[in-house]
């Protein structure tokens, strides 16, 4: 029942997409959001990039957006839509769109496709991008883990995906390394954006005990319980600065400017080839939002190192030793962890005690 | 103890009054045999409007007036399609939903994250403190009390007035109803509108209360579960009180059971609402007796003066 409003607000939308050529034709680049620009979080970053990409090429381009696409078959119908509709290339910002984009590009062999997070490349015009978000879940981890007074750190999951597991490792271990003590609560909203449930979700952790949280979903309702709650939170996929300095004491902002700019400009002047791009901090995809006045003075100053290390290329965040959940190794002694295992996480380090749902 | 029963209890009651709210409205609505499935639609109006004149008045009383308000305007759409146009209900509901949405979204542009004033909570804080029943009785915003009497203010106009017996007959038989000389489309216009500001009030505690922001589509299907509801309950008011703390309380009860990491199919959790919904569907409609005790008879039938 849920998705039936949603499909037929998009197939409205859709309708209305259908404009006439410009006299100069420009460049038509389209993008597909799973949420809407006004969630402030990870639909409202891909907006930015979107609008950058306005401000870069200015008349030689016009960008098109259809926001809440249901994630599954009407993705595929929205974007074959967009293309009717002119579109030259598109952008399909969220990791359930992988199938649809590649069943589309298949017919459309012309038109440019840009997946994000998604590994799935069956043709040559699909490229696909995603940013290491595990890298800024460090510097978060090693925050939380001075900052939590009950140690118990709350984490609002979305789905259990690779990209969302490698965070919760990550920010679980550097949490450990400053804080022996800490332990991790998880909870699956199954959603990237409700924020009624996200609300609800911050609720049950505080409930449990935690005096932080931290989340992998969308939208800004899980700063404004923490905020009342008077515990901190981070920003997520966005800066959230309106939360600053409290709760939101730090935050991951995903910054999509730079590579929408270069891929937009590649197409348009013939270049654009195949890729698959994997950034993070040293490239300035992942960027680490203002650590305010909340966060003690030496925590600052030890997660900035942290941060100099992780752009400057010195430090990755799975450096062993580390062990999986079960007590087996995974890396040894300064081994750092391959692409294609992160690619593929689906297990817990060792420490973190729940499980990982099917 | 793994899930902490006071907290449960304080947030199933919280998660419960949105979709309380809008459900106790539309029972009202098809009571007088009208159905009305534009309730997702009706919600976001509600939460938008109580929204944006909260931030601006100052005041989360208006801004809840204002939420009805919302709510209502957009019934008075349905109202005159389908009482005055004699539209089909169903698909007239269906376009209130995706019109709401839409126009929803369109209003509250820019109004993300714009601040709210506090809400008021009628019991004194140190009442807040005491054990067990503190928490769970005293501690909510004033609203949440307010939909625990609009329960029963509906419950006893239904069952103890003339009112209440005249829009029963009118839901139960409206050619009967209008022989007897009682205005059939202006009562159900009545019920309409009632159930409109339900809706939006409803939809204002969502944005004011529970998430205390604007967010578009923030409603999420809370209006489609309210509907499933009404059914669930078989259109007694305290059933959908009783049905509104059972899927609250489901919904909370699975976050805090994933939050104390016992390992809990949510997938299935989630569904049981809708699932408790059919098997009461079909309960109901195994007994034709019992059925036709239940259902309003003229639900979603036209009404023409002349038949």
């Amino acid at each position: 029942m849920k998705l039936l409003p949603k499909f037929l607000t998009s197939a409205a939308l859709a309708v209305g997409l259908a404009m006439p050529a410009f006299a100069q034709d420009p460049f038509k680049v389209g993008f597909i959001y799973v949420g809407t620009p006004g969630d402030y979080g990870w639909t409202y970053e891909h907006d930015q990039a979107r609008l950058a990409v306005e401000a870069t090429y200015g008349d030689a381009v016009e960008t098109v957006y259809l926001e809440s696409v249901p994630e599954g078959a009407d993705a595929e119908r929205s974007i074959t839509q967009m293309i009717l509709g002119g579109a030259d290339m598109i952008f399909t910002t969220s990791f359930g769109y992988g199938e649809a984009t590649n069943a589309v590009a298949a017919r459309f062999p012309d038109v440019y496709f840009e997946h994000a997070t998604g590994y799935m490349r069956e043709h040559a015009n699909v490229s696909t991008y995603n940013a290491r978000f595990y890298e800024g879940r460090a510097v978060l981890g090693h925050i939380a883990g001075q900052m939590t007074e009950s140690n118990i750190i709350g984490y609002i999951g979305s789905y259990p995906i690779p990209e969302v597991i490698q965070g919760i490792n990550s920010a679980f271990l550097h949490a450990r390394a400053v804080n022996p003590d800490v332990e991790f609560r998880v909870v699956w909203a199954y959603t990237w954006f409700d924020p009624a449930i996200e609300a609800d979700a911050a609720q049950a952790l505080i409930d449990a005990g935690a005096d932080v949280i931290m989340q992998h979903t969308d939208s800004t309702a899980p700063q404004t319980v923490a905020q009342e709650a008077g515990i901190i939170s981070f920003g997520q996929a966005s800066d959230m600065i309106q939360f600053a300095p409290r709760p939101r004491v730090a935050s991951i902002i995903d910054n999509w400017a730079p590579y929408y700019i270069r891929r937009v400009g590649e197409a348009m002047n013939g270049t654009w080839t195949q890729s698959d791009i994997w950034e993070g901090m040293p490239e300035g995809m992942v960027v680490i939002g203002e650590l305010t006045e909340a966060i003690p003075a030496e925590v600052r100053a030890s997660a900035q190192e942290m941060i100099d290390a992780l752009k400057a290329g010195t430090y990755h965040p799975f450096t062993g030793p580390i062990n999986k959940q079960d007590g087996s190794p995974w890396l040894a002694a300064g081994e750092v962890a391959d692409d294609g295992t992160l690619l593929g996480m689906n297990f817990y380090v060792e420490g973190i005690t729940g499980d990982i749902p099917n | 103890m793994i899930v902490d029963p006071v907290t449960l209890m304080v947030a199933l009651i919280t998660v419960a009054t949105p979709v309380l709210l809008a459900a106790i409205g539309e029972l009202v609505v098809e009571k007088a045999g009208v159905l009305n499935l534009g309730v997702e639609g009706m919600m976001i109006m509600g939460a938008v409007c109580g929204f944006v004149v909260a931030h601006h008045s100052g005041s989360a009383a208006v801004g809840f007036a204002a939420g009805m308000a919302g709510g209502a305007a957009l019934a008075m759409l349905f109202a005159v399609l389908t009482q005055l146009l004699m539209a089909n209900q169903v698909a007239s509901g269906l376009a209130l939903t995706l019109f709401g949405l839409g126009l929803a979204a369109l209003i509250g542009v820019g109004y993300g994250g714009r601040d709210l004033p506090a809400v008021y909570r009628p019991f004194p804080e140190v009442w807040h403190d005491i054990a067990v029943i503190g928490p769970i009785v005293f501690s909510h915003s004033a609203l949440v009390y307010v939909a625990l009497l609009l329960v029963v203010a509906v419950w006893l106009v239904l069952t103890r007035t003339r009112i209440g017996l005249v829009l029963r007959a009118v839901g139960e038989n409206h050619d009967a109803a209008h022989a007897l000389g009682y205005k059939v489309v202006r009562i159900r216009i009545a019920a309409i509108l009632f159930g409109g500001a339900c809706a939006g009030l409803g939809g204002a505690f969502l944005s004011v209360v529970r998430v205390q922001n604007w967010l578009e589509g923030m409603t999420a299907g809370a209006g489609w579960i309210a509907l499933a509801l009404v059914v669930f309950a078989a259109w007694k008011p305290w059933r959908v009180l009783l049905g509104a703390w059972l899927f609250g309380g489901i919904a909370a009860l699975q976050l805090r059971l994933q939050a104390a990491e016992v390992g809990v199919p949510v997938a299935l959790l989630d569904a049981s609402p809708y699932l408790i919904t059919i098997i009461v569907l079909v309960i109901i409609s195994s007994d034709r007796s019992r059925a036709a005790l239940n259902a309003p008879a003229m639900l979603g039938r036209i009404f023409h003066t002349s038949g």
